[in-house]
Parts: C-alpha cells; sequence; structure tokens
C-alpha cells in the first residue's frame, strides 16, 4: 500500500477513536449530574409513580454501560433524543407521538440552526480566506516595513480582543452610527438568498476580524520561516523573478503550513461563533447550545457538544491529512 | 451603490497618484535605487495609506474643531480613538524614556531595546495590577452598595460620573472593581492551570514511558472538545451542583477552566522540557547520577523559563477572555461580584443610544474595552519577548 | 601567467556589515580581490572570517540584514553594487552559479532534480526545456553520478548527499557560466565521499576552463582545488598567494600557524605490558536500538595512561560503542569491564563510584554545558556531588581546575557559557570532567566542531592532562590528521563492525584491510599534487562511493 494511503486511514481510524472517548467523556461528564434526568424534567412536586415512569420510558433504569450504548446508538442514527423544555409529561405517558404533533426531537431543533450555522461559518471563511493569505503574504514580502508593522499590531489587537468588543464596536459604527447593516441577524427559513446574506454579514465580519488575524500572523510567520530555507537563496541566485521565486519556490512548500493554518483557524470558528451568535441573537447552533446550558437541557447540550467536538476533530483531521498529501517526501517515498 | 462608485472613483485616483508618485520620485532623486526598484505595487500602498492618513486628520480637524457639538456626536467615538491611540502612544513613550533612565542596569537595557508597543503594555498592566489590588481604595463606593437613584444616565449626577445601572448600583465602582473580580479570578485560574500542566509536563518529558503515554493520550482527548464548548458544558452540571450558591459556581469555574488550560499548559511544557532533556548537560547530569529532583529544579527549569513566562501571558488572556466570555453568556462569575464580562451583558442594549448619547453607547464599551485593552497589552509584551527570545537564537 | 589573462571579477576595497540588536557591525574591512578568466581562487579562513559573505558579494549578493557600505564590485565591466535588480538578475543563473554548502537544504524539496537544473537555462532563454534535460543527463554523466539517465526524476530526498552534492555542480553548470561560487561544498560530507566530489567538481571546472571561488576552512582540499589562495581572518585579508607559493612559503604569521596545526604529533607511548588489565575493556558487545541492530561483537582494550583512537565514518557506530560504555543504551550481548570487575549494562545500576570513573566531553560545547549556570556552578557541581567538597574548599577545588585548563579563575567563574568562545566551552567541558577525577574519559568528536587553531589547542590541553594525571582517552573522531596527532591504538569501525584494530603505527603503514586503505587514502593531503598523484594511481572507478560499493 502506498504509506500516504496508510498515513491516512491511520490518521482516520485516530480521528474515529478520539471521537469516541469524546463521546465517553461527555456522557460520564452528563451523567455526574445530581439527581437524576426523570426528576429534572418533572420538578420536585412530581409523584414518584411519574418519576419512575418516565425513568423506565427513558431508559434509566438501566446500568450505565447499556445507556451509553443505547445513547451512542441513538447518536449514530440520528436519533438525538427529545429535548426536555420540548418535552411535557404527557408525552412520555400518553400517546402524542403517534398523533404526528409531537414534540420536537432535538434533530429537527437542531437540523435548521446547524445550517445557519454553517452559512455563517462559510460567509466567513469566503471572506476571511482569501483576504488573510494576501495580507500574510504582503506582509511576508514587506516585513519590517511601515505597512508590515501596521498590520502587525492591528492583527495582534484583533486576536487579543473578546469577540463581543469587537462585535460591538462594529455595530457601533456600520449599524448605529452609519446604519449601513442590521444589527441584528434575524433569519428565517424563507427568506432570500441575498437578504439573508445582509443579515448574515455583521456577525460574519466580526468572525471574519477575529480568524483573518490569525490567519495573516501565521501565514506571515510561516512564510518568513520558508523564506529564509537556503533552496530561496538558491533560487534567488539563480536569478529567477521575485515573483517566480515565491510561485514556484516557496508557495508549493507553504502549503502544508498555510493549509494547517486555514483548518485550525476554521476550528476556532467553532467556539468563536457561540459568543457571536449571542451578540447578534442569530438563530445558530451556538446560540441554542448557550440557551440550553442556561436551562439545563440536557438532550440538547450533549447533542450540541457532540456536533461541536466532531466537526473540531474533522478539521483537525483534515488538516493533519491535507499536509501529509502535500509534503513530497511522503508522497515520493525512497 | 453612489457608496460603491465612490470608492472606485477613489482607487482610480490612487492609482493614478501612485504611478505619478513613483514617476515624480525617480525624477527628482536621480534615479536612486529605491525609487528605481520600486513596484508598482509598493507605490500604490503609499498612495493608499497616505489617502488614509490624510482622511483621518481632515476627519479628526473637522470633527474636532470646525463642527458644532450636536453635529460633531456621530464623530464622538472617531475622536475618542484618535486621541486615544495619540495619548497611549505619548504615555507608552514617555514610560519608555523613564524606564531608560530610572532603574538597575538590566531594566535599562531592556527598555532600550523595546519597541512602543511592549513599553505601552508593561505601562497598562502596571494600571491594572494597582487597580485591581487597592480596588477598594480607589472606587468611590462598594461594588454591592445600592443608591436610590437608579438607571442614571452618565454626566447627569456628579455623585456617579459614570451613571448607575437599574438597581442602582454606582456603575464607576463597579467598573473597578470589576478589574479586582475578572483579573484576580483569572490570575488564580491560570496559576492553578501551570501547576496542575506544568509539573505534569515536566514529569512527563523526564521520564518519558507509560506515565508520558498515558497523560498524554488523555490530554490529547480532552484537547479535541474546543474549550469554550468544554467549559459550558462542565458549568451546565457544575451549576446544577452548585444549587444557587453563586461564590460555590465561581469557585467551580475556576476549578474546571484551570483543568480545561492546563491540557494546553501540560502540552507546552512538555515539549519545552523534551527539547530540553536530550541537551548533553541533561545527558551529564544524569550520568552523574543526579536524582529526578535536581534534574527537574536545577538542570530544566532554570532554561524553561522564558517561554513559560510567554506562555504564562497568553494563557493568562485566554482564561481572562473565556471568563469574561462565559459571564457574557450568563454562566460565569455570579452576582453580587461585580464584573466586566457580566457589565456588558447587562448594558449591551444602550449602544442604541450612540448617535444622540454617546456616553451612554460608551458603557457596554467601556467593560468591553477594559478586557480588550489588558489582553492586548499582555499579548504585546508576549509578542515582544518571544521575538526577542527567537532573536537570540539566530 | 595568469595576470596576462581577462579580468573577470574586480572588487576593490569592499565594506560589509551586518546587523545585529539594531546596530550595524563590519563583517568585511576594505578586502581587493581579482579573478581572471578560467582561473580558481580558494578563500580560506576560520568561521567569522567572512569567506561566505565575500563570496556571496562577488556575485552582487547580500543576504537580509547584510549591506556593502563602501566599494566597488565589478563582474566583467560591470558595476554589480550600483546594478538594478533586472540587470543582476540577468547575470545570476546564466553567467554567475553559486553551489551551497548544504545540497540536501539548497534543492526545493517540492520539485525534481532535473525541473530545478533545467529553470535556469529555460527562464534566462539558453536553450530550451528538452535541450537544457537532454544537457543535464550529459552533465550528470560527466559528473560520474550513477544512473545519469535517471537519477534526475527524482525528488532531493531520495538521492544521498554527496551525489546531491554532484548534481549541484552540475545545476551550476547549466548555462555554462563564467564563474561558480563553491561554498564549503564538501563540508557536510564524509571523507570517502567527499574525495569523489572533489574530484567531479575539479574536472568539470576545467574542462569548462569556469572561473571559479572556492570557499572552505580546509588547506588540503583548497590546495586541491585553487590556483591561488586567499587567507582571511575576521574581514580582513592575511595575504594571497599562488597555492605552492603559499603552500611552501606562507609570509604571514597567522598564515604560519595555520600551516603549523597539521605537524603537532605526540611521540610514541611504549605499548602495554602483555598481562595489564586494561582500564575499560570491551568485549563482544552488540547492541541494537529498538529492533534496529547498530552494534556487532565489538571488542577492544583501554590501557590506563593511553589514548584509544575509534575512527569511522558517520553512521559507523562510534558514538553508540561511547552510549553503551557509560550505560545510556545497555547491550544486548557482551560485557563491559572496568578493571577487570564487569559494569552494570544501566547507568542507572551504576554506583557513584562507577559513574565517576568514566566522563564524558561533548562534541557540542553548546549543548554540553547548561546555559542558565555559572561556569564556577558547572565545574563545582561534581566537586561537591562526587568528592562532597563544600564552601571554601569546593571554591578552591574550581579555581585549580581552572587553572588546569588554563583558564583565568577570577575572570571566568562567574561568566556564562554564552559568554564563552567555542574553544573557551570545550576546555570548561574538560573541567567538569576532570572534576570527578576519572581514570577514564571518553572524547566525543571534542575538536570536529572548532576551528583547526582552536582545536590543536584543545589536543595539546588534552595530552599534557593525559600526561600529568595518567588519564585514558577514548578518542571518538572521524578526522584522521587527528588521529595521527594524539592516538597510540586505533580502533576502525564500518556499520557498527570493528573492521581494524592495532596500535597506530601499524595502521598507518600498509597492508591493512581494504576499508582501512581507502579511509587512509581519502584524507586530503597538504600537497598540491595529492588528488592528481591518488588518481592517477587509483583511477576514477577506486575512490570514494563507488570503492566502498566494490567492498
Amino acid at each position: 500500500m502506498h504509506p500516504v494511503l496508510k498515513i491516512v486511514i491511520q490518521r482516520l481510524f485516530l480521528g474515529l477513536l478520539t471521537l469516541l472517548v469524546v463521546s465517553i467523556v461527555i456522557f460520564i461528564a452528563v451523567n455526574s449530574l445530581p439527581g437524576d434526568f426523570a426528576q429534572a424534567i418533572l420538578g420536585q412536586s412530581a409523584t414518584p409513580e411519574a418519576v419512575a415512569a418516565i425513568r423506565k420510558d427513558l431508559g434509566l433504569d438501566q446500568p450505565a454501560i447499556t445507556r451509553y450504548f443505547t445513547w451512542l446508538g441513538d447518536m449514530v442514527t440520528g436519533n438525538l433524543g427529545i429535548s426536555f423544555a420540548q418535552a411535557n409529561f404527557a408525552s412520555f405517558v400518553g400517546t402524542s407521538a403517534e398523533s404526528g404533533s409531537g414534540p420536537v426531537t432535538v434533530l429537527q431543533q437542531i437540523a435548521p440552526r446547524f445550517q445557519n450555522t454553517m452559512f455563517l461559518a462559510g460567509v466567513t471563511a469566503v471572506i476571511a480566506v482569501p483576504l488573510s493569505l494576501l495580507l500574510g503574504i504582503l506582509a511576508a514580502l514587506f516585513r519590517n516595513s511601515v505597512f508590515d508593522k501596521v498590520a502587525n499590531v492591528g492583527a495582534l489587537s484583533a486576536v487579543s480582543s473578546p469577540e463581543f468588543f469587537l462585535a460591538y464596536v462594529l455595530i457601533l459604527f456600520l449599524a448605529v452610527l452609519n446604519p449601513v447593516l442590521p444589527s441584528l441577524s434575524n433569519i428565517y427559513s424563507d427568506m432570500g438568498f441575498g437578504e439573508r446574506l445582509l443579515r448574515t454579514l455583521l456577525p460574519a465580519l466580526t468572525l471574519t476580524l477575529m480568524v483573518t488575524a490569525q490567519m495573516m500572523r501565521m501565514t506571515r510567520a510561516a512564510i518568513i520561516n520558508l523564506l529564509a530555507s537556503p533552496y530561496i537563496e538558491m533560487a534567488r541566485l539563480k536569478g529567477l523573478s521575485p515573483m517566480r521565486v515565491i510561485v514556484k519556490h516557496a508557495l508549493p512548500n507553504a502549503l502544508a503550513p498555510i493549509i494547517n493554518v486555514i483548518a485550525l483557524n476554521l476550528a476556532y470558528l467553532i467556539t468563536g461563533v457561540v459568543v457571536v451568535e449571542v451578540v447578534f441573537v442569530y438563530p445558530g447552533i451556538g446560540q441554542l447550545f448557550v440557551d440550553s446550558v442556561k436551562i439545563r437541557d440536557i438532550p440538547v447540550v450533549q447533542a450540541c457538544c457532540l456536533i461541536f467536538a466532531g466537526a473540531y476533530i474533522l478539521l483537525n483531521l483534515m488538516a493533519d491529512v491535507l499536509s501529509i498529501i502535500s509534503n513530497p517526501r511522503l508522497r515520493h517515498p525512497k | 451603490m453612489s457608496g460603491l462608485m465612490w470608492i472606485v472613483a477613489a482607487l482610480v485616483v490612487i492609482a493614478a497618484l501612485s504611478w505619478v508618485f513613483r514617476f515624480a520620485g525617480q525624477a527628482v532623486t536621480g534615479n536612486r535605487p529605491y525609487f528605481r526598484d520600486m513596484s508598482y505595487g509598493v507605490a500604490f500602498g503609499f498612495v493608499l495609506g497616505a489617502a488614509i492618513l490624510i482622511w483621518v486628520v481632515y476627519t479628526f480637524i473637522k470633527a474636532r474643531f470646525i463642527l458644532d457639538e450636536t453635529a460633531a456626536a456621530p464623530y464622538f467615538f472617531f475622536i475618542f480613538a484618535v486621541e486615544g491611540l495619540i495619548v497611549a502612544g505619548i504615555a507608552a513613550w514617555l514610560f519608555r524614556a523613564a524606564g531608560r533612565l530610572v532603574g538597575t542596569g538590566g531594566t535599562r537595557k531592556l527598555f532600550r531595546s523595546m519597541p512602543l508597543t511592549a513599553s505601552f503594555g508593561i505601562l497598562v498592566i502596571i494600571i491594572y495590577a494597582i487597580l485591581s489590588i487597592f480596588a477598594q481604595v480607589i472606587a468611590p463606593y462598594g461594588q454591592e452598595e445600592v443608591f436610590a437613584a437608579a438607571n442614571t444616565l452618565p454626566g447627569t449626577d456628579p455623585m456617579h460620573p459614570l451613571g448607575t445601572d437599574n438597581i442602582g448600583r454606582d456603575l464607576l465602582s463597579r467598573l473597578i472593581y470589576g478589574a479586582q473580580n475578572t483579573v484576580g479570578i483569572a490570575f488564580v485560574t491560570t496559576c492553578l492551570a501551570f501547576l496542575l500542566g506544568g509539573s505534569l509536563g515536566f514529569l512527563a518529558a523526564t521520564l518519558g514511558g507509560w506515565l508520558d503515554q498515558l497523560v498524554s493520550r488523555a490530554v490529547d482527548v480532552l484537547m479535541a472538545i474546543p474549550s469554550l464548548i468544554f467549559a459550558l458544558l462542565l458549568m451546565t452540571i457544575a451549576s446544577a451542583w452548585a444549587g444557587n450558591q453563586g461564590w460555590l459556581l465561581t469557585v467551580y469555574m475556576i476549578v474546571i477552566i484551570a483543568v480545561i488550560d492546563s491540557t494546553r499548559v501540560f502540552r507546552l511544557a512538555r515539549a519545552v522540557g523534551i527539547n530540553i532533556v536530550v541537551m548533553d548537560y541533561i545527558e551529564a547530569a544524569k550520568l552523574r547520577g543526579e536524582g529526578l529532583g535536581y534534574l527537574i529544579f536545577r538542570e530544566i527549569l532554570p532554561n524553561a523559563y522564558a517561554p513559560l513566562l510567554a506562555e504564562f501571558g497568553l494563557r493568562f488572556c485566554f482564561v481572562f477572555l473565556t471568563i469574561a466570555s462565559l459571564s457574557f453568556l450568563g454562566v460565569g462569575i455570579q452576582p453580587p461580584l461585580a464584573d466586566w464580562g457580566t457589565m456588558v451583558r447587562d448594558l449591551a442594549q444602550f449602544i442604541n443610544f450612540a448617535a444622540f448619547s454617546p456616553l451612554t453607547a460608551a458603557l457596554p464599551l467601556m467593560a468591553a474595552g477594559a478586557i480588550a485593552l489588558l489582553t492586548v497589552s499582555v499579548n504585546f509584551v508576549v509578542d515582544w519577548m518571544l521575538q526577542k527570545s527567537s532573536g537570540l537564537k539566530e | 601567467m595568469t595576470d596576462e589573462r581577462q579580468t573577470l571579477v574586480e572588487i576593490r576595497d569592499l565594506w560589509i556589515e551586518g546587523r545585529s540588536d539594531e546596530e550595524w557591525n563590519p563583517i568585511i574591512n576594505g578586502v581587493d580581490l581579482t579573478l581572471h578568466k578560467g582561473e580558481v581562487l580558494g578563500l580560506i579562513g576560520e568561521s567569522g572570517a567572512g569567506k561566505s559573505t565575500l563570496g556571496l558579494a562577488s556575485m552582487g549578493y547580500t543576504r537580509d540584514g547584510v549591506r556593502i557600505s563602501k566599494g566597488s564590485v565589478k563582474f566583467d565591466g560591470i558595476e554589480l553594487t550600483t546594478a538594478s535588480a533586472a540587470k543582476k538578475r540577468a547575470l545570476l543563473g546564466k553567467r554567475i552559479a553559486y553551489v551551497a554548502q548544504s545540497a540536501a537544504a539548497s534543492f526545493n524539496p517540492a520539485h525534481k532534480l532535473i525541473d530545478q537544473h533545467t529553470e535556469a537555462p529555460v527562464q534566462h532563454h539558453v536553450s530550451s526545456k528538452s535541450e537544457a534535460v537532454a544537457d543535464g543527463i550529459e552533465l550528470y554523466r560527466r559528473l560520474r553520478l550513477p544512473n545519469p539517465d535517471e537519477i534526475g526524476f527524482r525528488y532531493p530526498h531520495q538521492v544521498s548527499g554527496g551525489q546531491l552534492q554532484r548534481a549541484m555542480t552540475a545545476m551550476a553548470m547549466s548555462c555554462r557560466p563564467d564563474l561558480i561560487i563553491f561554498d564549503e561544498p564538501t563540508t557536510a560530507l564524509d571523507v570517502t565521499t567527499q574525495i569523489e566530489v572533489l574530484a567531479a567538481i575539479r574536472d568539470i571546472v576545467e574542462q569548462f576552463d569556469t572561473a571559479a571561488i572556492y570557499i572552505t576552512h580546509d588547506l588540503a582540499v583548497v590546495a586541491q582545488m585553487a590556483d591561488r589562495i586567499k587567507v582571511l581572518l575576521k574581514g580582513d585579508e592575511v595575504e594571497t598567494a599562488e597555492t605552492r607559493e603559499m603552500l611552501s612559503t606562507p609570509k604571514e604569521d597567522y598564515t604560519k600557524s595555520l600551516w603549523a596545526v597539521r605537524s603537532f604529533q605526540r611521540p610514541a607511548k611504549p605499548a602495554p605490558a602483555v598481562d595489564a588489565t586494561p582500564v575499560i575493556s570491551v568485549q563482544n558487545i552488540t547492541a541494537a536500538y529498538g529492533k534496529m541492530p547498530v552494534l556487532h561483537d565489538v571488542s577492544f582494550d583501554i590501557h590506563a595512561g593511553r589514548t584509544v583512537a575509534v575512527v569511522g565514518e558517520s553512521g559507523s557506530g562510534k558514538s553508540t560503542t561511547a552510549r553503551v560504555i557509560t550505560g545510556l543504551l545497555p547491550q544486548t550481548d557482551g560485557v563491559i569491564e572496568y578493571r577487570g570487575q564487569p559494569l552494570p549494562a544501566d547507568y542507572r545500576k551504576r554506583d557513584r563510584n562507577q559513574l565517576r570513573q568514566a566522563q564524558m566531553i561533548y562534541q557540542m560545547a553548546d549543548t554540553a554545558l547548561n546555559p542558565r549556570k555559572s561556569i564556577g556552578e558547572i565545574i563545582g557541581r561534581p566537586v561537591e556531588f562526587y568528592m562532597g567538597l563544600r564552601g571554601r574548599k569546593k571554591r578552591e577545588r574550581v579555581r585549580e581546575l581552572l587553572n588546569e585548563i588554563e583558564l583565568e579563575p577570577d575572570q571566568f567563574i562567574h561568566r556564562l557559557p554564552s559568554e564563552l568562545s567555542g574553544g573557551q566551552k570545550q576546555r570548561v567541558g574538560i573541567a567538569r570532567a576532570l572534576a570527578a577525577e576519572p581514570e577514564f574519559i571518553i572524547c566525543d568528536e571534542v575538536t570536529s566542531a572548532l576551528d583547526q587553531l582552536v582545536a590543536e589547542g584543545i589536543l595539546k590541553l588534552l595530552a599534557r592532562l593525559q600526561d600529568e594525571l595518567g588519564l585514558s582517552y577514548m578518542f571518538i573522531t572521524h578526522d584522521l590528521a587527528t588521529v595521527k596527532a594524539i592516538a597510540d591504538e586505533v580502533v576502525v569501525m564500518k556499520d557498527g563492525h570493528v573492521v581494524e584494530h592495532g596500535p597506530k603505527d601499524d595502521m598507518f603503514r600498509p597492508p591493512h584491510h581494504p576499508y582501512t586503505d581507502l579511509l587512509l587514502s581519502s584524507v586530503p593531503e597538504m600537497d598540491p599534487d595529492w588528488l592528481t598523484n591518488l588518481l592517477a594511481e587509483r583511477g576514477v572507478e577506486n575512490i570514494g562511493d563507488a570503492a566502498v560499493d566494490k567492498m
């Protein structure tokens, strides 16, 4: 087997394993809650019989290991359970499931919001990735110039500020003082693409500021690191044009670090998105997550956590795999 | 659309001007190498930068000196930003100049090679440290003190220069106490994370073997969950355990964030440790028959201070931002403790008053800006330290 | 003779500065250089002499953070210091080419060799891509690369160091330049590989009558390659002369001292008594890194007061043997005896006295001394640890040791390693080993990172200490000149086996094992005809890797 394929399969396997262990960690964490779900759903005033009924219904009378595998099986098949907020006593003991107007499942709750979040992340990536690469390459080319210094100070400031500070500054200048963009991002499913884009723009800009700064700095560092290598000097001493030195000699070797930078920052978006969605009241998965945390809606928290962790692991895995593929030493073994 | 047209027109003018600029430069300097070898892009950059600078100066002068007060209101924040930048620059310059004159030979040498950003950072860190330590002395009122006049706007009551919140607490005092609470808690959390992650990291690096494998794999798994998400999940559980006791939840939060962050510290400490352990002087000490304690404390640690200190700065920022974010989301530091993240959330709606009452709109930005200022400052200092240590290696 | 030929490069009063810590420090101070067409000029000097900077400046190129502050560089009448970037680019690669020290780092890992080879001719419109490929293959053949038709289609990491260096020479030749700068092209190579590369470079430079500047710190190498030699010291020119004249009658004191380094040799010691117990006896050692075997049945003895030199190329198992003796890498088979008593295989199981008796001096003094500890602390620790001395007694002993290694105690005791020169650091390493008062010291390539004059000082110090204290040395080195200077017995290793083993005088006199023979004959000598004679004697097929492969 080609060694690259072998390493890639190894990494994929490792990623799956990590996800599995992460699911165990989440399961253990959730199960360390005081009392149990049944009590939480019904409140303190519930009769013991009702609690027992729900315990049976939810399978809480089973041992922990059985429950874990049931839960894992449900997760894999897309059955994320029923949110506490949506559930009521009747839905557990009654027959409402047959009537079609039953409680909204977590899946039904998460799916549209997940789409919204992906849309926001996508818009951010489309703006941020080319912009940061361009700025990073320029800063590396003109390092120690005025442009580089200003860009560096700006980027450092943006990276280290909290998301909500950037968000409010943007709201202040772009929504309140100069009403160009809407400050609230209420989005509906039947909205046109243009309208949706316009309302997503402000949160996307906030996230762009955060990740662009980070990506720009890392791209700059990666390229400067590379420009110091002897083969770049060799290319210059061959009398090649600066453009050719960059495109033909630096870029193919910079791919791995740059891909890594992009993937890492897209992974970072996942965390950033939570706060930004709350600021702009953007109906994404991050906001749902925070709301569920506040009311301790365990099935939702659990599912969101797994989705976030899964996306995070996936992106890191992609970075890993892509940088392996872009390494000539591995692609062309001895 | 007209806005877009304006931008395009401006760019065309700048493009033309940059060609003129380069040509003039070549002609005036008699084709000096700098202008002769200047690419068009560089000339464009110069002219673009100059255009932006001219616009800023023009707008600033117009808003500051020409327009009357009501017309200038929308420019309040713009003026504040420009003046703030100038004041910060002067303060940093003065501080650096003072540092070059006063102090031991070592510190004076340090100040001589310091960029303005770093000296600004150090100045801000010192101010924050003073504020947080002496908050009780500096703040006009206590953080939980409630006054009869609730919801007063800033600038209306001389007793409360920044006004009061919806239940009548003095906002200026709460802002100052926020330094003590938010910074203090973040500092304690970071120390805890370092104690835990650092000692495990060095132990893993020195001993290697199964201990290293075990801890490293565990850390890998914990790091596969995004830290804010993991913190939120654990905070959900902690809040169930803590019940209505706010202070207990704050303690839980410190422990939770410390543990999550210690994984990052562990990674770094282990990497730094492993780089040192392969050095010949460690081998020489091992062959001498030295014990584990001597190896770690006398041989490895002294060489790890610089990267660890830089990491401490970065970790502190990260912890500080995580706590602020949690508080902002409503699950972090609990009332009645004053804290900046919570203040931002509570005051956020005032931002819509920006057009007619800028000072009111500034309130949430003040709390958020207080967070940003500290983290930016720490990052400036750390950036300088890292650059200095990497420069020495070359 | 050469003065009648046309001048190619003319450097006049060149001053170059380098930036460190916001300050500009001088690197080259007003050096003149003249190079005629078809001539090879050797630039020699110790590290920090500014050889590479001067070589690059003759191409009109300075590295980042380096600038030409004054003077002129003319290439074929073109003033390079004021030429436009485009004008210089048109010369570089086409009329002036460069061969770097590390070919492995100077080939772009992302492209095949031939693609990098053809880049200059195609970009400079010298020839078409297919012509350049054909020419490249021809050059590979002339440089005697194995499989010349295929080797160009490999990636750099798939080709060995010596071959890469020749491929880089071919690449420099691709446009048939007027001038090639060789910047230490063989420094990173083993001796047997080096000779092959030297022969190839000399051959091709002669074939195309190319002018060259050959930069090196190795006198014997430059003697083979250059028509004229220029000696540099800290950015100043010491002297310039024809190679033969320079070798036979150097004028300046510095040059004379450089030449004299090679003449240091210790008087032979009487052979040890037949029944004497060796201090260290290595018996049938076999060892492995994980599952990879590295040592096979290695045996030799080290007697009191004698020096055993272990020689071999990189990867031969020299340093691994030292790791087994110190107990860092427990052997899988065999035994190490100290004065007839077997030592535990793992150093953790050895007692304090056993550890004390075997000390080690390392190749890289930079990594061997803790950068955060003062010299006094570094030397004081073993004094305290083994001898139990404290306070004033410890200080006195440290001062005594500093005197022993010829460093003034008052001046050095409170300094940090970073404030010392390379040679001084190495001396501190020796003092740390002496502080344990051992009987046996392992010296692992202790002089190979040092300039020749400094290295000679270290060798003399080690020799004096041996005579005074009766120490035994295991001297690991790849440099046979060092072996000649200091060894009493020699062990030759190759691929983890001991190839040959005996007293020094026997080793330097034939007949011996073909590998020893190859190793010995591959060490360049100061005679400018040495390479020519050797090639005439053995033929190109019987040197270097080709000869190793035949064995």
